[in-house]
């Protein structure tokens, strides 16, 4: 699993579709999540660009694409329950599923202790 | 000064409490040049005998609507309000609280809302509604931007029929947003021709029933041309009692509705304040403008009510929110919700059928007067009388007002020789053989 | 003696009220109240309307068939229903109603009795001009007023609140562009502290915006607004008196820098109560300002409205105005409802009809009432009880900007609870079990923990110092570690907290009939 320092997640398989979330630190940051907006199946997505938005009762965040690359497929899950993305944020919690277009910025992102590291200096 | 409870005294103690040698000090950051030591050139103050005497005359000169045969509607509505309604709104705990922010303390204002949201949802025959909107010429603005999110696409078609102040509104608001606004031509009893302007690029279209002509629509058609191209049906309705008699958008297929709720509840206020109804399917509420109340429980499992789903608003969203409406329209949807809570079903449907009766009437005494034009009527008529304007400065002379030329909402459509006329339960038999005399004493 | 022992007990009972609860719920007065829609019957009414002479037949098939669904009550229902339902709001003529930014003055009765006269309640839109020329006078002469205490040339009387007044404002400033060959403008500059809709409406325009940061003392950071100033600014948007309570002291130079960047500015006018009689925004070189009349003037908020949001407009930007204005003509005030020949430049049209007409009789009324001498000491009154109050409770809590004077509010951030494990909004919810309603909390965003005091000039003294004692012993208490008395309050509401983050999830908009009981499988 890599980490970006906007606080996504990437987790690639061995074909290449990454599975894209929001991290534990983000979601106890957020508060209780009461909504999430996924990204539509087909939609091209740019690494740094706004793909999902995410809401508490008092804040909407929108969430970054990490890597480039094609949704296949979106978390429907969270639409009925959102609070998936407080109980278990780097697992049943996924926002969407990416086949990746440049796997390389994958290797570019951090690795669990750099993102832990990162986040000590917060 | 009788609204300032300060006295001289409380003043020198609070600027020595506050260390402060006068209350110039208080505006020291006031750049010197902006700061004047002069009153401003207006009156000073005056005692209430004084500004009601003001007042009073000021309204005394104008002719109230009540004071004689009276047939305008085009948009407002003059109905009879119950006593009561007013006498609710105008207690303190309503009339001077704020919106509600805090709900442990503001439970009054928001079970009202919630349910104005459930009536209006009602009336419209759609899922859910919000806390309202300014009135319903903003709410049909609102509605057209709505559609913008909610289809991605840029282009809207309004009706002929739609109310010309409407359209103007529709226009300056949602162009300014960037969409590309179509307005038909005026026409009487056209509303489905916005079929034929429907493409795949269309986000919405906007019909009016019963439309500013008058003239009851079934949109059923157009809500199945939209949804096969993709667009939503907006439908608009100046009347709101004619939910009482007529079918309701939901049950036409409308996506949105919108509407002026001014007829239930409210005075008409020489156009202001209104309150505007605004309701949608319940898939597409989170692109919905404006305030909304929902149910909840208390930490101690009472249930109660919050405003909520506002991540969509301008306090939180700031430049992504789906409209910049703050204050709305909270207590003219108090008056609306009192005012149908005593009409109940039965009363609003005894109310609306009196409506359509009274201005069938209408139509009946005018016929020989002048052609009626509106072929589908609720209780508004449009008739042909050449120099319609002219018509109603005349019959002013003899106590009447006779309605609304078109020509004064839409001058250049061509139809100088339309005259608008609304007759509701306010309107008597004797108003209608008054207005019904007057017009043949012109052509004889 | 003719002894009588009859009549009723005069001793109460010894038992104290702890842990008292009633058998049904009721707390007194307090009745818990069904919705409507659970009292009402399906064909109760509390109208007695004439039969109709004749029927629906000629609509045919557009008549609506099914139920509806409202539930009707008689009158002597109804007035009990909505009276029970308002004894669970707070209001200004209960008590002190603080809110930062909101202005939450007295509402003169007056306003009220006057805008009930059949003369303007009972006048419809579209009736002829000469038959409504008392109430275009009224529209007149409260422009003038407007106009006289703004030293502004033009106004535009329709927006329908201040969000509307901005955007009416924007849109203004969008057409002079244009119409200058300066239409490429497409950046609005709003400082971090804006209120919300400042940015929503920059936005609704089509707009892009770039914010200007703050200096530390809580003003327009002029290095950052001059930085930022390029080609492409269509328009500045600052809020003066500040969202932080404090007067923009740069504000000459805000608005010469502005101008020479070729953009207008706009000024939000929601803190004109601060300044109003003293300080004409004209002469700051303000372009275009909307008036909450629902503020400065006393128009009632209503739980959330309706407001009126007249925009005072520059010479430069008035030829912009949207539809309708007045004119003065041979036969009185004539009304102008199309831009057509030398005034074609107006942008359009913001609502149906002339505006808010009843806010306008308020307003008005309160205008006069106060007159040019009675508006200065509104200002002075208003900024003095903020200042006291900044005064009073600010060694205790912690004044965001603690040098020098505050204007109309007063900004405290929430340094002075920590480590007391109570926040700003517990804090702010055991203001309500004291009687108070709460300050406008976490507004400025630029604050930590934001505490936005705004108490108006018709506050009195006495209950300025009921207010600061309570506040007082409620921060004594937070810093003795009586933590529960605030992370649970409040306990003496209707209601105790409400579960938010439930009613997003599963969004309950409207009642909804409960689905049948099916019958017990046993």
């Amino acid at each position: 699993m890599r980490f970006t320092k906007d606080h996504e997640w990437v987790e690639v398989d061995s074909n290449g579709i990454a599975t894209v979330g929001v991290t534990a630190y983000a979601a106890e940051q957020l508060g209780d999540v009461v909504f999430v907006e996924t990204p539509a199946v087909g939609k091209a997505v740019k690494a740094g660009d706004g793909f999902a938005v995410v809401e508490s009762v008092k804040a909407a965040s929108d969430v970054y694409a990490p890597i480039s690359g094609e949704v296949v497929e979106a978390n429907a899950a969270l639409g009925d329950a959102p609070e998936t993305v407080n109980a278990a944020p780097e697992a049943a919690g996924w926002f969407a599923k990416v086949k990746l277009a440049n796997p390389a910025e994958v290797d570019a992102l951090m690795d669990r202790h750099a993102y832990e590291q990162y986040l000590q200096t917060l | 000064m009788r609204y300032l409870p300060l006295t001289p005294d409380d003043r020198a103690q609070m600027l020595g409490t506050i260390g402060a040698a006068d209350v110039e000090a208080l505006f020291a950051d006031v750049p010197a040049a902006a700061r004047k030591a002069a009153l401003f050139d207006l009156p000073n103050h005056a005692g209430e005998l004084e500004v009601e005497r003001e007042l009073s005359g000021l309204a005394a000169r104008n002719r109230p609507a009540g004071a004689g045969p009276f047939f305008c509607g085009a948009g407002a509505y003059r109905h009879h309000v119950p006593a009561s309604v007013d006498h609710i709104i105008q207690r303190s705990e309503f009339l001077t609280s704020y919106t509600p922010y805090q709900p442990e303390i503001a439970q009054g204002t928001l079970q009202v809302l919630f349910e104005f949201q459930t009536q209006v949802a009602a009336l419209t025959g759609l899922e859910v509604a919000n806390a309202s909107m300014y009135d319903g010429s903003t709410a049909c603005a609102e509605a057209v931007m709505m559609a913008q999110r909610v289809t991605r696409r840029e282009k809207a078609i309004l009706s002929g029929g739609l109310h010309p102040h409407y359209a103007a509104v529709t226009q300056t608001i949602a162009h300014a947003e960037g969409m590309e606004i179509l307005r038909q031509k005026a026409a009487i009893d056209a509303e489905a021709a916005v079929i034929d302007a429907i493409d795949s690029t269309v986000a919405c279209v906007v019909v009016q029933t019963p439309n500013v002509f008058g003239v009851v629509t079934d949109v059923t058609k157009i809500a199945e041309a939209a949804h096969a191209a993709g667009a939503l049906l907006i439908v608009v309705t100046t009347e709101a009692v004619s939910f009482g008699l007529l079918k309701s958008p939901g049950e036409m297929g409308a996506d949105i509705a919108v509407a002026e709720g001014q007829s239930i509840g409210n005075a008409l206020n020489f156009g202001g304040p209104y309150v505007g109804l605004f309701a949608c399917r319940e898939k597409l509420v989170r692109q919905m403008p404006g305030r909304l109340c929902g149910e909840t429980l208390d930490a101690e499992g009472r249930r109660g009510y919050v405003l909520t789903l506002s991540t969509r608003e301008q306090h939180i969203r700031r430049e992504k929110a789906t409209s910049n409406i703050c204050t709305n329209s909270g207590l003219c949807a108090l008056a609306f919700t009192i005012h149908l809570s005593l009409l109940g079903e039965t009363g609003l449907r005894q109310l609306a059928a009196l409506n359509h009766s009274r201005a069938r009437e209408l139509a009946g005494a005018l016929n020989g007067v002048a052609e009626v034009l509106t072929p589908r009527v609720f209780n508004e008529i449009a008739v042909r009388m050449p120099n319609a304007a002219k018509v109603v400065e005349d019959l002013l002379a003899e106590g009447i007002v006779a309605g609304v030329p078109y020509s004064r909402l839409d001058p250049h459509a061509g139809m100088d020789d339309v005259l608008l006329l609304a007759a509701t339960e306010t309107t008597t038999t004797e108003d209608i053989a008054a207005l019904s005399a007057a017009l043949k004493g012109r052509i004889g | 003696m003719a002894m009588s022992n009859v009549g009723r007990p005069t001793q109460p009972g010894a038992a104290t009220s702890e842990g008292h609860a009633s058998l049904t719920g009721g707390r007194g007065l307090l009745q818990d109240e069904p919705l409507i829609f659970e009292l009402g019957g399906w064909d109760k009414t509390g109208v007695d309307i004439d039969a109709p002479e004749h029927d629906a037949s000629d609509l045919g098939g557009l008549v609506r068939a099914g139920p509806i669904g409202l539930p009707g009550l008689s009158e002597p229902e109804t007035m009990r229903h909505y009276v029970r339902l308002s004894q669970k709001n707070h209001a200004i003529d209960l008590a002190i109603y603080p809110l930062g930014s909101c202005t939450m003055k007295h509402n003169p009765r007056l306003n009220e009795k006057m805008a009930r006269l059949a003369g303007f309640a009972d006048l419809h839109p579209l009736q002829p001009v000469s038959t409504t020329q008392g109430a275009l006078e009224l529209i007149d002469r409260l422009a003038h007023w407007l106009k006289t205490l703004t030293a502004m040339p033009a106004v535009a009387m329709t927006p329908k609140a201040g969000a509307n007044g901005e955007l009416c404002g924007l849109l203004c400033i969008r057409a002079a562009h244009e119409a200058a060959g300066q239409g490429h403008r497409r950046t609005v500059l709003v400082p971090t502290s804006a209120h919300g809709t400042n940015p929503a409406t920059a936005a609704f325009v089509g707009y892009s915006v770039t914010e200007i940061a703050q200096t530390a003392d809580g003003r327009v950071d002029l290095v950052d607004l001059a930085a930022k100033l390029g080609p492409d600014v269509a328009a500045i948007m600052v809020t003066n008196p500040n969202t932080c309570g404090l007067f923009e002291r740069d504000i000459i130079e805000i608005a010469r820098l502005t101008h020479e960047a070729g953009a207008y500015f706009y000024c939000d006018g929601a803190n004109f109560n601060a300044i109003v009689g003293r300080v004409r925004p004209g002469d700051l070189g303000v372009d275009a300002m909307h008036i909450n009349l629902h503020k400065t003037f006393s128009t009632p908020h209503g739980g959330g409205g309706p407001g009126a949001g007249p925009v005072v407009l520059s010479k430069a930007l008035a030829p912009f105005a949207p539809a309708p204005w007045f004119v003065h003509g041979a036969d009185g005030l004539e009304l102008v409802e199309e831009a057509i020949g030398e005034a074609a430049q107006a942008f359009g049209r913001m609502c149906a009809f002339h505006g808010q007409m009843g806010m306008y009789v308020r307003a008005y009324a309160y205008m006069r009432s106060h007159g040019a001498d009675g508006l200065r000491q509104v200002a002075e009154d208003a900024v003095l009880n903020a200042n006291y109050i900044k005064a009073r409770l600010g060694g205790v809590m912690t004044p965001a900007f603690p040098d020098g004077p505050c204007m109309h509010e007063a900004l405290f951030d929430d340094a002075w609870l920590e480590g007391t494990g109570v926040t700003t909004l517990d804090f702010a919810k055991a203001m309500i079990d004291e009687g108070f309603h709460p300050m406008t909390m976490y507004f400025p965003l630029v604050v930590h923990g934001a505490m936005l005091i705004e108490p108006t000039e018709t506050e009195s003294k006495r209950e300025l110092d009921r207010f600061c004692d309570a506040l007082l012993a409620l921060a004594q208490a937070a810093k003795a570690g009586d933590v529960e008395r605030f992370t649970g309050a409040p306990y003496l509401a209707p209601l105790r907290r409400l579960d938010e983050t439930q009613a997003a999830r599963k969004p309950k908009l409207a009642w909804r009939p409960e689905p049948a009981t099916p019958l017990a499988a046993e």
